[in-house]
């Protein structure tokens, strides 16, 4: 099951640049959250301090507190050991070129120690059932490579992945951004049903993907969350004038 | 800034003000027919109403497309969607109008009787809440719509103390009862345009501060109040 998301007081800097300022949220469990805001506002920065992966830049660095459910962010806990909590879905769709499609899933576990055949072959089917793609891979799930598949494929296999290790949180930063809208809707669709097992907060460059998988919305500006409530809040009446001009179109 | 999307939002709202404008001519030419007792105006009113309702479809069909291209979110999605509720309200105002138009005509065809109630009044009234209304859209001000929701109660009650004057007339002198039956049916068809003005005034309320006020859901004072000076 998901867990819920608390951040205090988070700010994110890169060098001597601040990129994030005294961001507080609490996301719901097993909901969807998206975030929206123009390019360089902060957004994936922000998904990234969720996992520790903005730590991973040289000279990046984090204040404040982050916990994923009973869970502190940093404090004491190995990046390791919280990336198996909360999995993470990229822009670009990353599977390992030269793995077959039943190793890119089951690549988190093999890391971890995991030797036990026959579970495997259970989390590997039902990851990939959980992300629509098993009836369409079924039959060559060790032939092909991971490379082999098309974008959206490709996507719901980093999906799959990301879940194999049973995370209770998923990020995704812009997931369907290099997709057609075919694929984009079997993405969303997909969000839709596994909020029911995870919390996701998913960074969004589409507006209107965010209104259509999101039960709430954080709009970003300059590094500073402007605006966190129900989407349909966010989208037909805001409460603060720049997210109106962001989400009119009237600037970004 | 998206230029093709705000010049179809100002499209739509010049052409809702034009249907405002045609609404609001067909209400005034049926008062002042009734009140002169003018079959020509009766006739400019029967004529008027197919370029309301052509206006009807257009605004329709315009509001359609942006919904359809554009996705407009937030204080623009609200305007659409009062546009459209507002656009029906107007041509509902250019029905009420024919039907006091043709009213006057078959008044015109009976001999003319004193009566106990002052239609012209409440016409005043009746027009005053249409424009007022419509100002209130083309400003995007709240508080004015507000004023027409005030004004409502009034015009009600002339409603209703005019179906007890002429129900009564009625009675006391029942060969007079095609006359008064006339100016009651008048009076409901103006207390009608008041409902419609008054729908129109909590269309802009929602459209300029996000509040639904209908059926007393939440009043003016409660809304939010506005960000802007105006909506647009």
């Amino acid at each position: 099951m998901g867990v819920g998301i608390t951040v205090e007081r988070l700010n994110a800097f890169y060098g001597k640049t601040q990129a994030l300022f005294d961001i507080n949220i609490s996301v719901l469990a097993n909901h969807a959250t998206a975030l929206i805001g123009p390019s360089g506002c902060g957004k994936s920065t922000f998904i990234r301090c969720l996992n520790r992966m903005h730590e991973t830049i040289p000279e990046a660095r984090v204040e404040g507190t982050v916990r994923i459910g009973d869970f502190s962010v940093y404090n004491g806990t190995s990046a390791t050991q919280l990336r198996r909590r909360v999995g993470m879905v990229f822009q670009k769709a990353n599977p390992f070129p030269t793995m077959s499609i039943y190793d890119n899933v089951a690549a988190g576990l093999k890391l971890n120690g995991f030797r036990k055949r026959k579970e495997l072959n259970e989390i590997v089917e039902r990851s990939l059932r959980s992300s629509a793609l098993f009836d369409e891979v079924k039959d060559f799930l060790h032939k092909k490579s991971g490379a082999s598949l098309s974008g959206g494929q490709q996507q719901r296999l980093c999906i799959a992945r990301a879940l194999a290790v049973q995370p209770e949180v998923l990020l995704m930063d812009e997931p369907c951004s290099a997709l057609d809208p075919i694929s984009t809707g079997k993405i969303e669709e997909l969000i839709f049903q596994l909020k029911e097992q995870y919390t996701i907060v998913i960074v969004t460059h589409n507006m209107q993907q965010a209104a259509r998988v999101a039960e709430f919305t954080g709009f970003f500006l300059l590094g500073k969350m402007i605006e966190f409530d129900k989407t349909e809040k966010v989208f037909t009446n805001p409460s603060d004038k720049r997210t109106e001009d962001y989400v009119t179109g009237r600037f970004g | 800034m998206r230029t093709r999307f705000q010049q179809q939002m100002e499209e739509l709202r010049e052409k809702l003000l034009r249907m405002g404008g045609l609404a609001e001519l067909a209400v005034d030419r049926a008062c002042q027919a009734y009140t002169e007792r003018d079959l020509t105006r009766c006739q400019l009113v029967l004529e008027n109403e197919s370029l309301i309702n052509a206006a009807e479809r257009e605004i329709d069909e315009l509001a359609f497309d942006i919904l359809a291209t554009q996705q407009p979110a937030a204080v623009d999605l609200r305007f659409i969607l009062a546009v459209t509720k507002i656009n029906a309200d107007l041509e509902r105002v250019g029905d009420q109008a024919v039907n006091i138009a043709e009213r006057v005509m078959d008044m015109i065809e009976l001999p003319a009787v004193e009566l106990p109630v002052d239609i012209p009044r409440m016409a005043t009234a009746v027009s005053a809440m249409v424009r007022r209304a419509l100002e209130s859209f083309v400003e995007g001000k709240a508080e004015l719509a507000q004023a027409v929701l005030e004004m409502d109660h009034v015009v009600d009650r002339m409603r209703d103390e005019a179906f007890i004057v002429l129900v009564r007339r009625m009675n006391e002198e029942p060969q007079v009862t095609q006359q008064a039956l006339d100016a009651l049916l008048v009076a409901r068809n103006l207390e009608r345009v008041a409902d419609h003005s008054t729908n129109i005034a909590e269309d802009v309320i929602f459209w300029v501060l996000g509040a639904d006020v209908r059926h007393h859901a939440q009043s003016v004072s409660a809304a939010p109040a506005p960000r802007s000076e105006s909506a647009h």
